[in-house]
């Protein structure tokens, strides 16, 4: 499998994102936000947590905006795989690829800590590699991932059984305690937390391991 | 624009005293222009002169086959084997986070994080040690707020992991909070830039932000004492923005992998006119810029607040001219200001041209070199009165005393706000002894510890500043890493008082000594004086921040006790109680002398517990608090309840140093203790983890309980 990890300006957990890809077996690429094209044969983007931009507008909504970003909403489009984790998630929101949008944290502070998760679906190639309703630990790092979406989304995304991950306790005020949404063609996710800082044991958990792991045999497949 | 005339008033609000002015007039000859007096103002405070302190500094070693650069540069450089080196030192930023707490502490995190890029290492960790006054003061909850906000907000979005550090409360920090910032990054061995400049004609660059007149006088206002005045010097903190320095860092990352640059500084303390100078002054020659062409962000800026403004994420280079376009389009890719700015010439001259007009013609290597030294009078600090003898107390409601307290509760409220592993390589997050962090790619790794107890400095410098090196040194050990090295942060009241300046010669005299004993040198530090508001001192508090080396991740010691594990004690405990935390947090007293420092005994415990690492599950070094908070926090970590066999309270909350506290299985309690006998290694079984209550000789009460109020005393002291 070929994967591409975006770089934009403030990305910092684009290394973490390429290493985790890496461990998984695939080939990994990083793209720089000023590309408009993405390398050929690319089978799934990465896009990384981090401030980019500063997040000095809307977190991600700048960064939506970057020369990259139509390649990757047409990527998308056309039944490519993304994962956006943390800031990555806010950039699939604000580029219309994910519904909803994160927010401050409820407690209006910056919250780092590994959290419980409930794996809701098995139905991705994300999650296939978790059993349905596993626990697993995965490590939050932001202050806005209080995600916020309205009554008739959440009960598509509900409908739909497109939430991916729910947080056992809710760090951050989040609706329906979603951690992780799915597009509708369950090829775009979307996550708070951060399973790349968890695929081997030196780092104190491996639960992320198996997502990056699944993608890749899900693609090996294909 | 014409410039203000020189008079005594002028002198003296730029910090100068009448005989440091004297010495200008008899340096260049005439009386100075006011941008030149502001250049010698900026170069001769004591925050950037270190005039009241060089002369005692000098006598702490710096040398070891493990360094290879030590204090001079931006940071301190270490070897860690295989090409590669750890770059780190610690830098108060404790004035302007009095003043503005956000933005102090924030800038802090910068300019620490710079030290170390500039010198080629990207950041691999930070830490912080924080002292602020006691939490009913109406400041304080504000104060931390605004700091662990501000250090977050720095070090998360330019993504460097936080790794540990220190909080304390005490009165004497009520109007002068303490935020210490340390910084560590990695190397190859040969792709370490330093500053001093080489080659004449060769252009001087600027890059990274634009100049505004942010913290004009910064540092001269950093250099005074504290007064009621203190709102009107708000101006004079910077702003931060960690998203231009996470950039600026990726491209001097990436310009470093070109053969471009001949010296590089960035600009902190005195902006562009101290990095011009040092450029200058280490290379042996003369600097000229043309602020012209300086990148600036506010309009009609004159030549005094270029050259003295502290604006943010910049940084002043030499280049090979022949690369100079090959690092123009580096810096265009990450959108960041890249401005030739002047040129190395071979006169000793600083000429500062601005709109065709010479605003400054000094002498450049007397701006660093001619910079007063002073031998400030000391006493010998007065010998501590004896301990007075602390009433009775139930063991339980003793370590209740401590849990409960904001100074040794856990800290979760503040690491929770701190990203702790971004980089993907934390192998032990803060909040029980040393962070460890991965040498990405690699299975070896790095301990960091900062450590002091400011009350065992006060009632005695000399065995305070030993006490501090020897609990870094135990801290790292600990972990199971090899103590490499240390930065020192020393900060203290007015050096003008003799009694002030005993403390700090004290002090230094212990940290060197105990430094030399343990092969642990200082290669890099800083010095904060004139920590006083309204004439009364902090607590002397030199931070002693250290870095260890685990050649394999094998070799941590970081593992959590499990049910029916031993409890032992490495090294002799006497029951020492002066200064302790318990006479503090349980009647309010701080009483006797330090508890004294046997450096031989701390050496040779610490190789002991190193050689026998495979014995241990689990090690924490014993410090303030003694057996009963180490042993509680050692089993509270893991879920466990805990029994220590003796009751006495001398024994289970003394301090007496040289000890660890380590679990074992009951094969490895055997093992160490046949092995202390070889060593000669005082060792004792003191009881045994497991079981749900925390049990101190016959006293008792639930893990539960204790863990309650120990995870909820922090937030619960400041209001949150």
């Amino acid at each position: 499998m070929k994967a591409a990890v975006i770089t934009f300006p403030g990305s910092n957990c684009d290394r973490d994102l390429f290493d985790a890809f890496a461990k998984a077996g695939d080939e990994v690429v990083k793209v720089w936000h000023k590309e408009t094209e993405l390398p050929a044969g690319i089978d799934v983007i990465g896009i990384p947590g981090g401030f980019s931009f500063g997040d000095y507008l809307r977190c991600g909504a700048i960064a939506s905006r970057s020369p990259i970003g139509q390649a990757v909403v047409d990527f998308a489009q056309r039944g490519g795989y993304v994962l956006g984790v943390c800031n990555g998630f806010q950039v699939l929101t604000e580029m219309g690829l994910l519904p909803g949008a994160l927010m401050r944290n409820a407690g209006l502070k910056f919250i780092s800590k590994p959290v419980a998760l409930t794996v809701t679906t098995t139905d991705s190639a994300f999650t296939s590699g978790y059993d349905k309703g596993q626990e697993i630990l995965i490590p939050i790092a932001h202050a806005e991932g209080n995600y916020q979406i309205d009554a008739e989304g959440l009960k598509q995304l509900q409908g739909e059984d497109r939430v991916a991950f729910r947080y056992v306790e809710n760090p951050n005020g989040a609706t329906d305690d979603i951690a992780g949404v799915l597009s509708a063609n369950r090829r775009v996710l979307g996550m708070m937390p951060h399973p790349e800082r968890v695929v081997e044991p030196a780092q104190g958990g491996t639960d992320g391991a198996a997502l990056f792991r699944a993608l890749s045999s899900v693609m090996a497949a294909a | 624009m014409t410039e203000p005339q020189i008079t005594p008033e002028i002198v003296a609000a730029h910090g100068l005293k009448p005989d440091e002015y004297q010495r200008i007039l008899e340096i260049i000859g005439r009386e100075p222009s006011f941008t030149e007096l502001g250049i010698f103002s900026a170069m001769w405070n004591e925050h950037c002169s270190y005039k009241s302190s060089k002369k005692w500094l000098r006598t702490l070693p710096t040398e070891g086959p493990q360094v290879i650069c030590g204090p001079g540069e931006n940071a301190g450089v270490v070897d860690i084997g295989d090409g590669q080196a750890v770059i780190f030192k610690m830098e108060s930023h404790n004035h302007p986070s009095y003043i503005e707490p956000h933005q102090g502490a924030a800038t802090g995190v910068g300019g620490i994080l710079r030290d170390v890029f500039t010198m080629g290492a990207r950041p691999i960790a930070a830490m912080d040690s924080l002292s602020f006054g006691v939490p009913a003061h109406p400041k304080t909850a504000q104060l931390v707020k605004g700091v662990v906000e501000g250090i977050g907000h720095y070090g998360n979005c330019f993504g460097v992991p936080n790794v540990g550090g220190e909080v304390r409360f005490h009165p004497s920090y009520n109007g002068n909070c303490l935020v210490n910032a340390f910084a560590a990054g990695l190397a190859d061995t040969d792709r370490i830039f330093y500053c001093a400049a080489s080659g004449v004609g060769m252009p001087v660059v600027y890059v990274g932000a634009k100049t505004g007149r942010d913290g004009v006088g910064g540092a001269t206002m950093a250099s005074a004492e504290f007064d009621d005045t203190i709102e009107e010097k708000r101006p004079t903190v910077q702003v931060g923005d960690p998203f231009t320095e996470k950039c600026l860092m990726e491209a001097c990352m990436e310009l470093m992998q070109t053969d471009a640059v001949i010296s590089i500084q960035d600009m902190g303390a005195a902006g562009l006119t101290c990095s011009a100078v040092e450029m200058g002054d280490k290379g042996g020659l003369g600097i000229k810029l043309v602020l012209d062409a300086v990148p600036q962000r506010e309009t009609a800026m004159t030549a005094y607040e270029m050259m003295l403004s502290e604006s943010q994420e910049r940084m002043l280079m030499v280049l090979h001219p022949e690369k100079q376009d090959e690092a123009r389009a580096i810096f265009a890719k990450w959108d960041l200001d890249f401005a030739v700015v002047g040129e190395t010439i071979a006169e000793d001259r600083f000429l500062i041209l601005h709109g065709n007009d010479v605003k400054a013609d000094l002498p450049l290597s007397k701006l660093s070199s001619s910079a007063p030294e002073y031998d400030r009078p000391w006493i010998e600090p007065p010998a501590p009165a004896a301990m007075a003898p602390l009433p009775a107390i139930a063991p339980i409601a003793a370590l209740k005393a401590l849990i409960g307290s904001p100074n040794y509760a856990a800290k979760d409220w503040v690491f929770e706000q701190y990203d702790t592993q971004v980089m993907g390589d934390t192998v032990r997050r803060p909040g029980l002894g040393a962070g460890v962090v991965r040498v990405h790619g690699t299975d070896k790794a790095i301990a960091f510890t900062s450590d002091v107890t400011p009350r065992y400095v006060k009632a005695n410098p000399f065995e305070g500043g030993k006490q501090a090196v020897a609990e870094a040194y135990r801290n790292l050990t600990a972990a199971g890493a090899l103590p490499l090295a240390t930065t020192d942060n020393l900060n203290f009241g007015n050096p003008e008082k003799p009694e002030i300046m005993g403390q700090f010669v004290g002090a230094i005299k212990g940290i060197g000594e105990a430094c030399r004993a343990l092969d642990f040198p200082i290669v890099s530090g800083n010095v904060s004086l004139y920590n006083e508001t309204d004439g009364s001192g902090i607590l002397p508090t030199p931070t002693i921040g250290a870095v260890g080396l685990l050649k394999s991740l094998d070799e941590m010691i970081a593992g959590l006790p499990a049910e029916g594990d031993i409890a032992l004690v490495i090294g002799e405990t006497a029951g020492h109680l002066g200064q302790s935390a318990l006479a503090l947090e349980a009647f309010g007293l701080e009483t006797g002398d330090a508890p004294p420092v046997d450096l031989a005994a701390e050496r040779r415990n610490g190789e002991f517990l190193r050689t026998n690492r495979a014995a241990l599950k689990a090690a924490t070094d014993l410090a303030d608090g003694g057996l009963a908070l180490a042993a509680f926090e050692m089993a509270e970590g893991a879920g466990l309840g805990v029994t220590l066999d003796v009751g006495e309270i001398a024994q289970l909350f003394g301090e007496d140093q040289a000890r660890y506290l380590v679990a074992c299985d009951a094969t490895g309690a055997a093992a160490l203790e046949a092995a202390a006998k070889a060593a000669g290694v005082p060792l004792a079984r003191v009881g045994r983890f497991g079981g749900t209550a925390v049990t101190l000789g016959t006293d008792s009460a639930p893990l539960a309980e204790l863990s309650a109020l120990y995870r909820s005393a922090f937030a619960a002291a400041i209001g949150d």
